[in-house]
């Protein structure tokens, strides 16, 4: 079966500025992926050529079979997007809104159930003018996803939220993706990628610098532990994989305690800021 | 396989548009100060207006005259018209692209076709009720004796209906004007309000100086008004007009072309994103 998303060699450029440049990817069916990068680095600007708003200006895209700039209605009817956060339908509340957007699509999803999975259901006669920031979030993935989506476009799902509201937020999004759902979203927040991809790919300049399962994403250097101590009063650092022979051997060396001495173990984060840095510099 | 012809069976425009209709409608009423402005303007101007000038009974035209409620009723008409198709529409699209509502409704099946059929139908039925407020506050407040003649009223209906659809067409044009949501009702309302004083709204529209008059009689609005005072006032005013006519066919074709031109231009530049975005 051909992938939801495949993306190879994309290219788009504004004036001068390259904002993505050659970059490669693939969904298959059913996956999570979340895209990783810092601002600028071409993820929404990718993104939205996927959804058909941006034309290219280079490469091969297709998504569910289609380029998107041949997109019709049938095509749209099976993808589901949440865009950055807007400022629009303020004067509709949450049910006349969740049930006007269910008419537009073929085999749209329960609207009371929609609500609820997103947590609204104390908030069904409430105006969109009068919701919290995280509550009218909660309200854009409610509309991206009445649909019944095969593919849902997330973007930057869960900026502003508070820690619960993100939690319950990804409890909803492995929801969907256990139901079979193939989704692709965009994210500043490595713990929210780490809990909910299955694949992370990390993009800085407009193309793919690296990719994998969160576990793995860097590679094995980038895993290494970092072994830090203060000798001669400076800071020494050695990446290791066997940090404890490396801890016996500096004891040794200095006769007893090792001062200021740290074991590390990179975090997704630090791999992330080591990815981006490292191809930086 | 029935699942997949299930799934590809997408909801009709029409439909769709009726839905769409619904939605603009219940969202006009719910912004209060548009409803108030757009519903209550141009009968607090005939008050104000046939107030001041009519007092002791003075009247419009040589003896007996018209009194003045009843000679800016066509003008009040052809105003509410202009504001609840051209300024509603002008700035409510503007803002509604500038806060990304028209990206989202892009990003859904909703055919554009049924989006700008919510429009038209939203209004017309904002422009029939607010017309038929101004008409029952003539009748019942102002004493201006309406029209009982078929011919008046089908000419009443053809001025409506055409003045709406060029309002409504220019509107969604003129939407991709204004740069940005907030500037959308400070670059729209002057327009609408310059036009209103040159038109034959405010002031008898004989009294004009002639270049006046020429510049106003390019746009739709002087043309609406000159069609409704056909309609509200006695055939005996017909030669005060400054070409001694009503001159139906001129005023049809002016704006049909005003019609046309705004379809043109509308469907070539109308946006769905800001400027800045994509």
């Amino acid at each position: 079966m051909p992938h939801a998303v495949e993306v190879t060699g994309l290219r788009k450029v504004y004036g001068e500025k390259r904002a993505v440049d050659g970059l490669d990817l693939h969904v298959a069916h059913g996956e999570v992926v979340a895209i990783l990068g810092p601002n600028g680095a071409g993820k929404t600007t990718t993104v939205e050529i996927l959804e058909g708003y941006r034309s290219r200006d280079g490469g091969d895209v297709r998504v569910l079979g289609r380029d998107p700039q041949d997109g019709d209605r049938a095509w749209r009817s099976r993808l589901g997007i949440v865009l950055q956060s807007n400022s629009d339908l303020a004067e509709a509340t949450v049910a006349e809104l969740v049930r006007h957007f269910a008419r537009f699509f073929p085999d749209p999803r329960d609207p009371d159930e929609v609500i609820a999975s997103v947590g609204l259901q104390d908030k069904v006669r409430t105006r969109a003018r009068q919701l919290s920031g995280g509550q009218r979030r909660r309200l854009d993935v409610a509309l991206g996803i009445v649909g019944r989506p095969e593919l849902l476009f997330l973007d930057e799902p869960t900026t502003g939220f508070d820690p619960q509201a993100r939690r319950s937020f990804w409890d909803l999004v492995e929801s969907l993706a256990a139901d079979g759902t193939t989704i692709l979203l965009t994210t500043h927040y490595l713990e929210e990628a780490e809990r909910l991809a299955d694949r992370v790919v990390v993009v800085r300049d407009g193309h793919v610098v690296a990719e994998g399962p969160p576990a793995d994403l860097g590679g094995r250097t980038a895993r290494q532990a970092v072994v830090r101590w203060t000798q001669d009063g400076r800071t020494h650092e050695v990446r290791t994989d066997t940090p404890t022979q490396t801890v016996v051997e500096l004891t040794a060396t200095l006769g007893g305690e090792v001062p200021g001495l740290q074991v590390l173990r990179p975090t997704l984060e630090d791999v992330y800021l080591s990815l981006i840095d490292g191809a930086a510099s | 396989m029935s699942e997949v012809n299930t799934r590809t069976r997408l909801p009709g425009v029409l439909r769709l548009g009726v839905a769409r209709t619904g939605y603009e409608v219940r969202a006009f009423f719910r912004e209060r100060d548009a409803v108030v402005f757009i519903f209550a303007y141009p009968i607090i101007m005939l008050a104000i207006f046939a107030t001041v000038f009519g007092q002791d009974g003075a009247t419009v035209g040589p003896p007996p005259g018209i009194p003045f409620a009843q000679y800016f009723l066509p003008g009040m008409l052809a105003t509410g018209i202009m504001l609840s198709s051209f300024q509603h529409l002008a700035i409510s699209i503007a803002v509604e692209r500038d806060e990304g509502g028209l990206k989202r409704l892009r990003g859904t099946p909703l055919p554009s076709a049924a989006f700008f059929l919510g429009k038209i139908g939203s209004v017309l039925v904002t422009s029939v009720v607010q017309t038929a407020l101004l008409l029952a506050a003539a009748a019942l407040v102002f004493g201006v004796d309406l029209p009982t003649s078929a011919t008046a009223w089908t000419t009443f209906a053809w001025v409506f209906v055409l003045g709406t659809a060029a309002g409504t067409l220019c509107g969604v044009a003129f939407s991709s004007v204004p740069r940005s949501g907030k500037s959308a009702s400070a670059v729209v309302t002057p327009i609408v309000l310059v036009l209103q004083f040159i038109s034959g709204v405010f002031f008898v529209f004989n009294d004009l100086p002639t270049w006046m008059q020429q510049v106003a009689s390019v746009f739709p609005l002087k043309w609406m008004a000159q069609g409704m005072r056909s309609v509200f006032l006695p055939p005996s005013a017909e030669s005060w007009e400054v070409s001694g006519s009503w001159q139906h066919g001129a005023t049809a074709v002016v704006l049909l072309v005003w019609a046309v031109a705004a379809l043109v231009v509308g469907v070539r530049t109308f946006r769905w994103q800001r400027r800045d975005d994509g």
